[in-house]
């Protein structure tokens, strides 16, 4: 329960969950986050030196060496597609769903069933693989991989083997100010469609992190670990041993998509950015959610070290169980500073090729499972399935009703002339930029339209814990707003009053300005009214002010702006109020 | 569809057999076996005659399920051609219904009141399917294959489930992991296989039709042993949906009947595109069975012009002399009806057998990987995940199905791959090129259907390459993915009637149409022919043949090599398993290295059928 407890309040520790985390490790907050999760219990507390020491005196050894070395990093992603139904049945698929509730005889793999390929997964496949600048093989086909699993109901998993349905392409990305900043161009080997297999359920008082810590590796499944699983989950896996009856199929035959990237990558945080990259790119696209916590987006992450200078690679080390992107970035640096520590310890030779995992709660990597070999999945091609015959119109037509994605409405942002900062908080959600769009389509002025969305409108939503798509107000009236402030009818005060409003309630500028009567004034005449009565009010003050008190002019500034219901125009108000005030002097 | 026509304008095609012999169905519903039809007479269309005596209400379809009930009841302790017999309340409920909506002169389908019997290795919602294994042993389906339903939707009724080879695995019925077939000609005799339940049910007329599934001759085989008509499907003609796959790139239902009219209404009762299958043909389908000349019509050459090419490599070596002289028979039969009968040769044709087993065990290797006692099946107690796939597998699948899956796994190993499935696909190709030639030329191609007539049991157990060599005839014809016709054409010496000898039919790709069109005028017009068993000829045979013949479990406990398989644990998950059985078998007798050497010595010695291909 304990190592559980461990995993659980950090997962929900929101630092970890915003960059912000990155940055602060990066200025040698290395452990602010483990101390506050630590510090939890009294047994947490004992496993303290254990979690603690090694990462850091591995730190600091490996400091001196790691300009010496350059770490390669290659990322394999698998993209669950948001298909209505799965790939090759027509069950429905709802992350959440009671389990086995989302099955029939063909995701279930009973006897005599046949898969049938949903054209949709296909659509998407070659929308990702357009978007990635990939060549599309228009003759490509399914292959079964072979290996035995609980969670795999047939024995083998559809696939693509050799010819995948897009090949090559590359992806930009801009990586953030705080991180220096910087364009970035990372390869593509590979996209290819796949389906999902199933979970294995653990039993409620069973904890998979406990058994980890317990038992490092049961005899029994050394045969068993050359085969790679599908799970990300390392607890998966033990769970399994002990009860293996418990398999909900909900997820087997989701659509995957598994994008491998080249080895293009030298840090953390540019293997988490071009996860993040990804996820724009599949949310802009529609073609999923790409949630990592739900496990539609998964990254599992290969690094090696070599010296600078050499053109060969190390022995790579995979990591798994990467949940977000700053586990990703953890992880990497992680793995990283091992591989360095062991290199300056003259102990190169024991990296191995074998599959790691990263621990959440202790913040390290361990070995799940040595590689013996490489495992040998039987591939051949899917006989169930006809192969996939792409046509050139159907390639073009999809090419056609691509969205402007990320990259390009970057470079598009950048021309309007705003800045990176506000290019990548703009561009970051597609449903940010498309208000944005949208309300500079309706004239907004650029800078004063970014200003809005990520000043007060960001704050809002966060207050509300609202995404942009379910704040009443829509881009239209934001323009309108912004123009009205500009065009001086209403003040930038009551601009704010009624943006509230309007993020709450809706309605228009125009029937709110109207409604509450706040149009500015404007009329010198009006002013000089108040302004008059106000002084005739104030004798007293009127007086002191002349009397080379001046700093009152401000108080009543404020009392003519209040008699006017915050309606007169400033500017105007200043000029005519000093022009009185000091019209005897 | 039948359904929609008029009964007298379906029967004036038939006059003859609706006009003479409506007595047969009076027997048959009186529970006596047709014994007033000389044996020697043309089969007629039960189907039809069914579909008359409904539609005249002269005979009820509940009295004619339970004389196929009856009779079924009857010869089954001799037989043991089905695994599961339905509930006889159930059948009787059904042919009530049928009756029912009759006299309310409701419209019933083509099928209504046909009995049929459907092998057990296609799924049937709510009965037994086991394919013929232990490890699926009491598990009911929640669905009915396509063909099934199209069946049951067309009034059919499913009245058991037909004895197997496990999973379609061989060519006997030895290999069920339940019982031994018997051939109704000869009980002492194999009934073929893996069909042979179902080629037996339908020769002892357990039922009308049934269905089987044909991998690499597993209908045309049995059908030619049992002396009944056999058709397989062109592939992607038949939904494979609800067909527990063997070797899916091989895999057909095919149909029995005992007579080509039958066999033709069945078939175009389960064809179609089905979008449950993605290898389901959307070719249109014709009415075979609506296209059959009368024979009364019939002009003295009716099959003139038709260009019938002989398959030299299967009259050859190692083929009975007694078929051969059946088949040279039948062609002089054809040529008689009016065909050019020219002798042709398909020099891939023996590339095929080696080919055909690496293929399909490969694919079953991996088709048989969900039967792992995860999910429903057997399932051993074991106390942590290995053994638990380890001894449900082990425990669940017999000695036959072992066998193939570390042949396949072997096949599809990573090194072994090139040098086995690959250059099998290539022959593949060579052998679907050389079979479009030769129907380009030829309309339809014929040979024998199996090398011999039936065999006794346990016969060729032990010499399972001879067994395997058997499947010569049949196994070409799946590669290239073709339709094949087999029905009676002679007899050779054996038993006490003479045994049976099928002639296949090879026609074009989805060319059924002139397969069931030439099968039936030749089956119509061939002279001196016994199609009825003497199993069943008349009352006190049925009795008579309480013959004993071997169990199968004695004939198994013989066979040193599959106790070894026994005995190994199960290895054909892991490449390391392959290896060491690789090297037990090394160590094993020259006869079984022979037998295999092609499959396992390699890369050791170079293939002897495969190296020399051209472009390896
Ligand atoms: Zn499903």
């Amino acid at each position: 329960m304990m190592a559980s407890t461990i995993f659980r309040s950090i997962q929900n520790h929101p630092l970890l969950l915003y960059p912000t985390a990155l940055f602060r490790r990066k200025n040698g907050v290395f452990y602010c986050t483990m101390k506050s999760t630590e510090a939890q219990t009294a047994t947490q507390e004992k496993q303290k030196p254990q979690i603690k020491n090694p990462p850091r005196t591995q730190t600091k050894t490996s400091d001196k060496f790691s300009k010496d070395y350059e770490a390669v990093i290659g990322i394999e992603t698998h993209v669950q597609l948001n298909t209505l139904t799965k790939a090759f049945c027509g069950c429905p698929y709802n992350y959440g769903s009671p389990p086995n509730t989302s099955v029939c005889p063909i995701c279930m793999g009973l006897p005599g069933a046949l898969p049938v390929l949903n054209s949709k997964v296909i659509e998407l496949a070659v929308k990702v693989g357009l978007a990635l600048n990939s060549k599309l093989s228009l003759n490509s086909k399914f292959d079964r991989k072979q290996y035995f699993y609980p969670d795999l109901p047939k024995g083998y998993q559809i696939s693509q083997f050799d010819i995948p349905i897009a090949s090559g392409g590359y992806i930009d990305l801009d990586l953030p100010v705080e991180f220096g900043g910087g364009h970035r161009r990372f390869g593509i080997t590979r996209v290819h469609m796949e389906e999902d297999a199933g979970k294995l359920l653990h039993s409620e008082n069973e904890s998979y992190s406990q058994e980890i810590t317990a038992s490092p590796l049961p005899k029994y499944c050394t045969t068993f670990y050359c085969i790679e699983l599908y799970s990300s989950l390392l607890s998966r896996i033990y769970i399994v041993v002990f009860t293996f009856n418990q398999v909900d199929l909900n997820r087997a035959g989701v659509p995957l998509l598994e994008i491998v990237s080249e080895p293009d990558m030298r840090t953390g945080i540019e293997a988490a950015e071009y996860a993040a990259e990804l996820q724009r790119l599949v949310r802009y696209l529609g073609v999923s959610n790409g949630n990592m916590q739900e496990g539609s987006l998964r990254c599992d992450v290969n690094v090696s070290i070599r010296p600078i200078g050499q053109a060969q690679f190390g022995t790579k080390v995979e990591i798994k169980n990467l949940n977000s992107f700053s586990s990703v970035s953890r992880a990497i640096d992680f793995e990283i500073s091992r591989q360095v520590l062991l290199h300056s310890q003259g102990q190169g030779d024991q990296i191995t090729q074998e599959t790691r995992l990263w621990e959440e709660g202790a913040q390290k990597t361990v070995t799940m499972r040595k590689k013996e070999g490489l495992a040998d999945y039987r591939y051949f091609p899917e006989p169930d399935l006809p192969g996939v015959i792409l046509t050139k119109e159907y390639v073009n037509s999809i090419r056609d009703s691509l969205p402007e994605l990320p990259e390009v409405k970057r470079r598009r942002y950048e021309k309007m002339g705003l800045s990176m900062q506000d290019i990548l908080f703009l561009a970051n959600d597609v449903n940010v930029a498309e208000f944005f769009d949208a309300t500079i389509a309706k004239g907004a002025d650029v800078k004063l339209a970014a200003n809005w969305i990520m000043g007060d409108i960001a704050a809002y939503m966060k207050n509300e814990k609202l995404t942009i798509n379910e704040i009443k107000l829509i881009p239209q009236e934001l323009a309108e707003l912004i123009a009205s402030i500009k065009g001086g009818t209403i003040s930038g005060k009551i601009g704010k009053e009624i943006l509230f409003e309007l993020l709450a309630k809706g309605g228009t500028v125009k029937g709110l300005i109207k409604e509450k009567d706040l149009v500015q004034i404007v009329d010198p005449v009006e002013i000089e009214k108040i302004v008059d009565k106000v002084l005739s009010e104030n004798p007293k003050q009127l007086e002191q002010y002349r009397g080379g008190k001046t700093k009152l002019q401000g108080y009543f500034a404020g009392q003519v702006m209040k008699l006017s219901k915050g309606k007169a125009n400033p500017g105007l108000l200043n000029k005519i109020l000093l022009e009185k005030l000091n019209a005897q002097s | 569809m039948l359904a929609t026509l008029q009964p007298p304008r379906t029967f004036s095609r038939f006059p003859l057999y609706l006009t003479s012999r409506p007595v047969t169905l009076c027997t048959l519903a009186a529970q006596s076996p047709p014994s007033t039809s000389p044996p020697t007479q043309p089969p007629h269309s039960q189907i039809l005659s069914i579909r008359h005596s409904l539609l005249t209400r002269q005979v009820t379809a509940a009295r004619l399920a339970e004389s196929h009930i009856s009779r079924l009841r009857l010869t089954e302790p001799h037989l043991k051609s089905f695994l599961h017999v339905s509930d006889s309340d159930a059948v009787l409920r059904q042919a009530a219904l049928l009756d029912q909506r009759i006299a309310n002169g409701e419209e019933v389908g083509p099928l209504a009141g046909v009995v049929v019997g459907v092998k057990d290795n296609i799924c049937t919602a709510d009965m037994p399917s086991t394919g013929g294994s232990r490890v699926l042993e009491g598990y009911r389906p929640a669905y009915d294959a396509t063909a099934v339903r199209k069946i049951k939707e067309l009034g059919g009724i499913v009245v058991g489930k037909t004895n197997l080879d496990e999973f379609g695995m061989g060519s006997t019925t030895e290999a069920s992991a339940f019982q031994v077939t018997a051939n109704p000609w000869d009980v002492s005799r194999v009934p073929g296989g893996s069909s042979g339940g179902s080629a037996a049910a339908v020769s002892a007329r357990q039922c009308v039709v049934s269905l089987g599934s044909d991998t690499g001759g597993s209908v045309r085989q049995p059908a030619s042993f049992c002396g009944v008509v056999g058709l397989k499907p062109t592939y992607g003609r038949v939904s494979r949906f609800g067909l527990m796959a063997y070797a899916s790139s091989l895999d057909v239902i095919g149909c029995f009947g005992s007579s080509v009219t039958d066999t033709g209404i069945l078939l175009h009762a389960i064809s179609g595109h089905d979008r449950l299958d993605a290898t389901s043909s959307k070719r249109e389908v014709p009415d075979f069975a609506s296209q059959f000349a009368s024979i009364n019509l019939l002009e003295s050459k009716p099959l003139k012009g038709l260009r019938v090419g002989v398959i030299r490599e299967t009259l050859d070596e190692g083929v009975d002399t007694g078929v051969i002289s059946a088949i040279r028979g039948a062609a002089s039969h054809l040529e008689e009806l009016g065909c050019s009968i020219t002798e042709i040769s398909l020099p891939s044709f023996s590339l095929g057998l080696p080919a055909y087993y690496i293929l399909a065990s490969s694919e079953s290797s991996s088709n048989l990987s969900r039967y792992d006692g995860v999910r429903y099946g057997n399932q051993a107690v074991a106390d942590e995940l290995n053994s638990l796939y380890g001894d449900s597998r082990a425990k669940g699948f017999g000695p036959e199905v072992k066998m193939r899956i570390l042949m396949g796994t072997y096949g599809l190993s990573a090194g072994y791959y090139d040098a086995y499935y690959k250059r099998a696909q290539q022959v593949r190709t060579i052998i679907r090129k050389s079979f479009k030639t030769a129907l380009d030329e030829n309309d339809i191609l014929i040979s024998p259907a199996a090398p011999s007539a039936a065999y006794k049991i346990g016969e060729k157990i032990d010499d399972p390459l001879a067994m395997y060599a058997g499947d010569i005839m049949t196994v070409n014809v799946n590669l290239a993915g073709l339709p094949a016709l087999v029905l009676p054409c002679g007899f050779v010496e054996g038993g006490t009637a003479g045994l049976p000898v099928g002639l296949q039919m090879i026609g074009a790709a989805f060319d059924e149409e002139k397969l069931l069109k030439v099968g039936h005028i030749f089956e119509q017009t061939l002279q001196n022919c016994r199609f009825v068993p003497p199993l069943i000829e008349d009352d006190t045979a049925c009795m008579s043949f309480l013959i004993t013949f071997p169990t199968s479990s004695a004939l198994f406990a013989e066979l040193h090599f599959f106790h070894l398989m026994n005995a190994l644990p199960l290895l054909a998950t892991y490449p390391e398993g392959i290896l060491s059985l690789s090297r037990c078998l090394h160590a094993y007798p020259k006869s079984l290295l022979k037998a295999f050497g092609f499959l396992w010595a390699a890369p050791l010695v170079p293939c002897p059928f495969l190296s020399c291909l051209p472009g390896s």
